[in-house]
């Protein structure tokens, strides 16, 4: 008998299985996990586990009898008060009566609960999607360097030398020199240590000939050395510049009180999406929250998504407050700036004018892909706001900025999909309508 | 070390210091008393994650990759960690050495139970049951799972993972019409198998199959084609195992995709004397635990608090729940194997005229271990009922027997009497007969001339059909091994009346 603890055995064996699991209920699964981020509460986005599936490529199927049909007989435990003959009204469908067969049957296994690690979820949640033109400007990255093997050289750090290399070199010079191996040379010796006390004239010719064998090959083992410097080879690398790519989103929302719970939710619900897709795709992406009543300030996350605030509306002061950061903390030349803004559209109609002055010559040179999302009360009335019109202007006049609609939580999704698709195309402004 | 110390509490964890002086205790009562025949034992303690690492991928230790382990990972993980089931304590494997895995958040009265549980009576049934000894290699399976395992990755790496995943696909679809039932074959060396693997492909790629000449030669053999008996002889028709014929004569399958066939049939040969021996095999372990347990109480290795414990789970795991109970799922295996072992026993040794008159073999031979280990050996679920399940058994599980006609009502045909018994009893044999429950399906024919259209048969008894949805899929998988057009003719049995057709053509 052998006891093992095989506790401390690497985990995760069936790894692999699950991932081809995955892979195979894919479809399922994005439909699953996407239904799933419009009805979880808002705080629980991000952190989603269960989810059903229910597929036919999940199926395993067997030859099998079927239940519904034929005649047979069931043995069960139990009887109280049946006698031969008594007749028993068939039960409701694979009720008690119909015995074991009906427990294992595979019919009841298709759609099946389980759950995913978050980082699953967010794998298949964010699978096709990425930052347009991210790779435009990568300013920083003669600051950064990587070192990669580059093959071997002569010389180097001692602290680099390639023993493989090294050896084999050896090896092969001393094979082409003919260098006699340590084994030979005992030989050798002990030969003629064997014939040193001979007498007969045709031992001694022979202890001649061998002690000239064994002179010759110590001669040759001691002038053919056992590493040469030209056998040494160290392992070379090169530094290679490395780009590192910066980004910095902004997100820009309106809290004023013409903003309704709903509004907000949809609002913070975008961002929140747009805020874990970011964190988890791009490691180098940093977010600035810009809230604004009819005053606009930098908020860190938690006040952005969780706490409220009311007052009037001047969009104009977020862009300035937008300004005011670039300005001190990303300095254009070295950072790709992107910025979304969610409202509900309303703006004090004095500030207009300047809204467009702001986005027109300093915001939307500044950001490398601007994106709007207007929020609305499902049952809101299907009339341009002050804001989309006046952003409409703009888009007409070629401006790139990305405009969409949302009413309901089941559109948020979408419209995030499609502003952030990879490849990019739908990423282009659109005419009004999402 | 005083006895009181040696003592194994319900409140004390394990340690390996006793697990050991647990092993040795059991091994005492179970070798010497019991003369139970094993195989040396490895027992390997893990962790709640790795006993579902275990659970999905069929219980084997080593197992080749498939999204279908996956999925069975995904629910049990689900159903455990939500608390919805329980995990066995135990996993137990029949190989040689006997690998056994013990949870480790067993107490120590769990592991005891459970080491004498598998270590030595699912050990003994594996090493003396002849349908293992016939159809299964124990000293060859985990080397040969290795194999399996490196060669379906291999596989993957050259030909796609996706290629191999839809043979696998295929394959374990078949996995039902996968096993020999009835041709007795001689013992299989798993351990010669990968040899044996590799000349056979040799050979085939050496040789040419005259049946799949399809293009015309000169000649006066050209344009013959084969007589019914002739080319069923060519083919080895009718044959039941689909996935043997596949693997021989499947015209359009790569060397590669034929050995995976193979390995597949292997494993599931491999588990067909585990589902015809359920009942037994946890009949013949619960009763040597119980046995074992109350002899280690008898002995003072246990205390009172352990045999407590070990009372409420022994019952718990033979309780079998009345047919109208809410948490009725069918003959718990335990219960009735349990019963049964114990009935046979009391036969033996105090036998009462009725047991004379129904099991006259048995009654008042004494030597009751001796009876049993010979049913250990000799029998399976279906033969072991029919022999000796007896009138006190019966009575005392309260059999019944309802028949169903399809139709109408109900019927009683026959209860716990005396003039029930007789019919209760093979009734609940052929219930419990694998060959009798899985629908009978051969390779009949194919069409050498025409189309090479396979054609296969589902011999219909009492007017029980195949399930259609799952027979289309799994027709779907074979019509694309086969690589041209199948079709399933249900017919019945008694009249050779053609029910019900099914077809499949390949997916290209």
């Amino acid at each position: 008998m052998n006891i093992v603890d095989r506790r401390l055995n690497p985990q995760g064996k069936s790894l692999s299985n699950r991932q081809r699991f995955i892979k195979r209920a894919k479809k399922e699964l994005t439909e699953a996990v996407r239904k799933a981020s419009g009805e979880r509460k808002l705080s629980d986005l991000g952190n989603e586990e269960r989810v059903w599936i229910k597929a036919d490529r999940l199926r395993e199927p067997q030859i099998r009898h079927a239940t519904d049909q034929g005649e047979r007989d069931y043995v069960l435990p139990g009887n109280k008060e049946y006698q031969e003959g008594d007749r028993i009204k068939r039960p409701q469908q694979e009720g008690g009566g119909r015995g074991s067969e009906a427990a294992d049957d595979g019919e009841g296994e298709d759609a099946f609960q389980f759950a995913l690690s978050q980082e699953e979820f967010l794998d298949i949640f964010f699978d096709d999607l990425e930052l347009p033109d991210l790779l435009r400007k990568q300013m920083k990255s003669s600051d950064s360097f990587t070192m990669v093997r580059a093959g071997h050289s002569m010389n180097g750090s001692i602290s680099n030398l390639n023993l493989k290399r090294t050896m084999q070199n050896r090896l092969s010079r001393r094979i082409a020199l003919k260098r006699p191996r340590l084994t030979d040379l005992l030989t050798s010796a002990a030969e003629v240590e064997a014939l040193e006390d001979a007498e007969n004239a045709e031992d001694a010719e022979r202890l001649g000939e061998l002690t000239a064998r064994l002179e010759e090959q110590q001669r040759r083992s001691r002038r053919i050395p056992f590493i040469d410097p030209v056998d040494v080879r160290y392992s070379r690398f090169e530094q290679v510049p490395q780009p590192v790519t910066s980004a910095v989103m902004f997100c820009l929302m309106d809290v004023s009180g013409s903003m309704t719970e709903h509004m907000k939710d949809l609002a913070k619900r975008f961002f929140k999406l747009l805020y874990l897709f970011l964190g988890r795709r791009y490691k180098n992406v940093e977010i600035v929250f810009i809230r604004h009543t009819h005053l606009a300030r930098e908020v860190d996350e938690e006040t952005f998504f969780l706490s409220r605030e009311t007052g009037g509306t001047v969009v104009s002061t977020a862009f300035d407050e937008m300004l005011r950061v670039v300005a001190a903390r990303y300095p254009r030349d070295q950072w790709n700036i992107y910025a979304a803004q969610a409202s509900d559209g309303d703006n004090t109609a004095v500030d207009n004018a300047k809204v467009i002055h702001l986005l027109k010559h300093k915001i939307l040179p500044l950001c490398q892909y601007f994106a709007y999302l207007e929020v609305k009360d499902p049952d809101g009335r299907e009339m341009a706001t002050d804001l989309w019109r006046t952003y409409e202007q703009l888009v007409k006049a070629g401006e790139p900025i990305a405009m969409r609609k949302v009413a309901e939580r089941g559109q948020i999704f979408p419209v995030f999909h499609d502003l952030f698709m990879r490849g990019g195309q739908q990423a282009q402004p659109q005419k009004a309508g999402a | 070390m005083s006895a009181a110390e040696q003592k194994i509490g319900a409140e004390k964890d394990w340690d390996f210091d006793r697990l050991n002086r647990a092993y040795d205790a059991i091994s005492d009562v179970a070798l010497k008393e019991l003369k139970l025949d094993i195989y040396p034992n490895q027992i390997e303690v893990i962790t709640f994650e790795q006993m579902l690492d275990a659970y999905s991928s069929v219980g084997l230790p080593l197992m080749y990759k498939h999204w279908s382990f996956g999925k069975n990972f995904a629910r049990d993980e689900m159903l455990y960690r939500h608390g919805l089931r329980n995990l066995a304590y135990e996993i137990v494997i029949n190989s040689d050495p006997c690998i056994a895995y013990l949870m480790e958040e067993n107490s120590m009265m769990m592991q005891t139970l459970v080491m004498s549980h598998a270590c030595f009576g699912h050990n003994h049934f594996f090493k003396n049951n002849n349908l293992f000894r016939q159809w299964t290699d124990a000293e060859g399976i985990l080397d040969y799972l290795e194999f399996a395992k490196t060669y379906i990755a291999r596989c993957e790496s050259r030909y796609g993972e996706d290629a191999v995943e839809a043979v696998l696909d295929a394959a374990h679809a078949l996995m039902g019409q996968g096993v020999n039932r009835y041709t007795r074959r001689k013992t299989l060396n798993l351990r010669d198998e990968e040899k044996r693997t590799r000349e056979r492909l040799e050979e085939q790629e050496r040789t040419y199959n005259e049946l799949w000449r399809s293009v015309p030669t000169s000649g006066p053999r050209s344009r013959q084609s084969y007589n019914e008996l002739e080319r069923k002889h060519l083919l080895g028709l009718p044959e039941e195992n689909i996935l043997y014929f596949l693997e021989k004569n499947a015209p359009l399958l790569k060397t590669w995709e034929r050995e995976i066939l193979r390995i597949v049939r292997h494993v599931a040969q491999y588990f067909y004397p585990q589902k015809q021996t359920k009942m037994m095999n946890e009949g013949c372990a619960t009763f040597v635990h119980y046995h074992v347990m109350n002899r280690l109480d008898q002995t003072g290795f246990l205390d009172e608090g352990a045999m407590m414990e070990f009372f409420q789970s022994h019952t718990g795991a033979v309780f079998q729940p009345d047919f109208d109970h809410r948490g009725y799922s069918g003959i718990n295996p335990y219960a009735l194997g349990f019963g049964m072992m114990e009935d046979i026993k009391r036969i033996c040794e105090q036998p009462t005229d009725e047991d004379r008159a129904w099991l006259p073999e048995i009654a008042g031979k004494g030597d009751a271990i001796e009876v049993l280990k010979d049913g250990w050996a000799n029998y399976r679920d279906e033969s072991f009922i029919r022999q000796f399940l007896s009138p006190a058994l019966m009575r005392k599980m309260r059999f019944f027997d309802l028949h169903d006609d399809g139709e109408t009502d109900l019927t009683v045909k026959a209860i716990h009497n005396e003039r029930g018994y007789q019919r209760v009893r093979t009734k609940l044999a052929d219930q419990f007969d694998v060959v009798q429950n899985e629908p009978e399906i051969e390779v009949v024919d194919v069409d050498l001339d025409g189309d090479r259209r396979l054609m296969l048969q589902h011999r219909v008894y009492s007017g029980i059909l195949t399930r259609e949805k799952d027979t289309a899929m799994v027709l779907q998988h074979l019509a694309n091994l086969w690589g041209y057009e199948v079709k399933l003719t249900e017919l019945s049995a008694q009249s050779d009346v053609v029910l019900k057709q099914h077809s499949a053509a390949p997916a290209k």
